[in-house]
């Protein structure tokens, strides 16, 4: 079983998630997930051996359909409520290193 | 069957004058409830005067003709905004309706507007939102319970007669039981999940909230059924659950979950008793049951659904819809967007989620919560094998004071104790309310049933509400009253 949740594997975690907490948001981040993972300790305990696990409550099939085009969304009002676009494509910032 | 929407139907009454009575509750009590982001005034008079006049021309305007409906701010409206409650969606406009609204409409039902929600969906309070907390309108001091909050307080405070939630691990139910209102977690997959925003996929449901059993059945009747839309739609029609109403429990195998009664306050666990023996008196044959994985519940929840949230989140990244702010890479305008547009508990669960998918922890936390979850189905299932439905306390306690959980975020979710494990099995379940608790607010009965059991548990929910003890309307937005059925 893990240990406590330290304040590295938050700002861990932070990074992973692509967020940016503050040293306040941080501390009370290291407590608060600290306790709910405390609580989870239970369920971290039980042994499981042989269980397989449960990813979808119902029995699922996969579904299939045939290989037609059908109507999809418009894509000048899609762009419409994009944070940017050049009137075909979503615009971004640089995505490597080089000048645009 | 259908009073009010036969009247708009036969003409007998007009559905802009309902509409307009709803909007003058509104206008009225708003203010201090809070329920609505959205009140789509111009829309809701304009699709109600189509509703009258296609119905004077004859043409049959369906089964919720002219009966305003008020949305959970999670499903999609087409141009009209879907905020999750949430700075990074404020201001987008849908491209497409969800299906149940798309139903609705084609059910005749006049879509009065978006109602409030912790955001993403994520709070058992409604304090959650960017927006500012909905006020529970039977006292205005508590909480109406989240996250369906919203969509709650517009039921009770007679603002729609109807409403949609979407409930994970308790959001319709929850509020439903501290607002006094109905509230139903359909069976997972009886409704479809087009155009609801993502929480949870493998547990989120969206389902009616009413102020009668039988206008949830009607409501739920109209929005459920397969659709191609959705892959995890269950590929059945919608459950028939209007006609079973009258059917009595006579016969029936009814237990009362211990575990959930353990950790509950005693005038709810008083309320569920006696709500046992309401319906023995009615001829059920009632019993102890028992779910010993129930108690694992709350547990695997907290780490299954928030591992799911931080992968359905990550496409709030400010690239195709909702908040961007700028910075010199993507990197850099990927966190500084999200840092910016998330409120703190969306952080804390994408936090708690990232944490039990990551490399280390993935087995010990994710995978371990998903074996229990597998526990917790086959503890129901010998359940059931012994009864036909099962009943327990749908909340803790009644409404909490505004502001006395927001500090603990440990303490908040075990406000979910009761309602995560039907969740987890994927099975239907849904609070009627059930007399006061000592403070004199609204007590919940929740009725539970295995997949696919709708029918069962509408039949013990109209026994329930027929055999609950008055409860005095208090509250600063008393009803209207306007009961769709009967």
């Amino acid at each position: 079983m893990a240990g406590r949740i330290s304040r590295a594997d938050v700002v861990h975690v932070a990074r992973l998630a692509r967020l940016e907490l503050t040293d306040e948001e941080l501390d009370r981040y290291v407590d608060q997930l600290g306790a709910v993972l405390d609580h989870a300790a239970d369920v971290a305990a039980l042994d499981t051996t042989g269980v397989p696990p449960t990813a979808h409550p119902l029995p699922m099939e996969n579904v299939l359909r045939e290989d037609v085009v059908g109507p999809s969304l418009d894509r000048e009002e899609v762009l419409r409520e994009a944070p940017d676009s050049d009137g075909a494509r979503f615009r971004v910032p640089r995505i490597l290193g080089e000048e645009p | 069957m259908l009073a009010v929407a036969d009247a708009v139907r036969q003409g007998r009454r007009s559905a802009r004058q309902l509409t307009e009575e709803h909007l003058a509750a509104v206008a009225a009590a708003e203010p201090e409830v809070h329920a609505f982001n959205t009140v789509m005034t111009d829309a809701a008079l304009a699709q109600a005067d189509d509703i009258d006049r296609r119905a004077a021309a004859g043409e049959d305007v369906g089964p919720l003709a002219g009966v305003p409906v008020a949305l959970k701010d999670n499903i999609c409206t087409r141009g009209v905004p879907t905020t999750c409650s949430s700075r990074i969606l404020e201001g987008w406009r849908p491209q497409y309706d969800a299906t149940v609204v798309v139903r609705l409409r084609s059910a005749g039902a006049v879509v009065l507007g978006k109602t409030n929600l912790d955001e993403f969906a994520m709070g058992s309070s409604t304090e959650n939102s960017a927006f500012g907390p909905t006020r529970n309108p039977r006292d205005p001091s508590r909480v109406p319970g989240g996250s369906s909050g919203g969509s709650a307080a517009a039921v009770a405070a007679g603002f729609a007669p109807l409403a949609l939630g979407s409930d994970t691990g308790g959001s319709i139910r929850q509020p439903a039981a501290l607002t006094g209102v109905v509230g139903v977690k359909p069976t997972y997959g009886v409704v479809s999940r087009y155009g609801l925003v993502a929480f949870a996929s493998s547990l989120d449901q969206i389902g009616p909230l009413a102020s009668s059993v039988a206008d949830a059945a009607a409501l739920l009747e109209v929005v459920a059924g397969h659709d191609p839309a959705d892959s995890t739609s269950l590929a059945e029609p919608a459950p028939e659950v209007t006609s079973v109403l009258d059917e009595g429990v006579d016969g029936m195998r009814v237990g009362v979950v211990t575990e959930l009664m353990a950790g509950v306050a005693p005038d709810i666990t008083d309320r569920v008793r006696q709500a046992a023996d309401a319906l023995a008196g009615a001829g059920a044959r009632v019993d102890e049951a028992s779910v010993p994985a129930a108690v694992h519940g709350l547990s695997a929840y907290y780490l299954i659904a928030p591992a799911e949230a931080s992968s359905n989140l990550a496409r709030y990244d400010g690239v195709r819809y909702g908040l961007r702010v700028d910075a010199p890479d993507i990197t850099a305008m990927y966190t500084a967007t999200r840092s910016a547009g998330f409120g703190s508990e969306v952080k804390r669960r994408i936090m708690l989620g990232t944490y039990a998918l990551s490399a280390g922890y993935y087995d010990a936390y994710y995978g371990q919560a998903q074996r229990v979850r597998t526990l917790i189905i086959r503890s129901f299932d010998a359940a059931y094998a012994g009864f036909d439905a099962l009943i327990a306390p749908t909340t803790p306690t009644t409404a909490f004071a505004l502001g006395s959980k927001t500090a603990d975020p440990l303490a908040m979710y075990l406000s979910d104790v009761c309602t995560v494990p039907s969740s987890l099995a994927g099975h239907p379940a849904m609070n009627v309310p059930f007399g006061p608790g000592d403070d004199g607010l609204p007590a919940g009965v929740q009725v539970l049933a295995p997949a696919r059991g709708e029918a069962v548990m509408f039949r013990v929910a109209a026994a329930l509400e027929a055999l609950a003890p008055d409860t005095p309307e208090a509250g600063i937005a008393p009803r209207s009253h306007t009961e769709v059925v009967r």
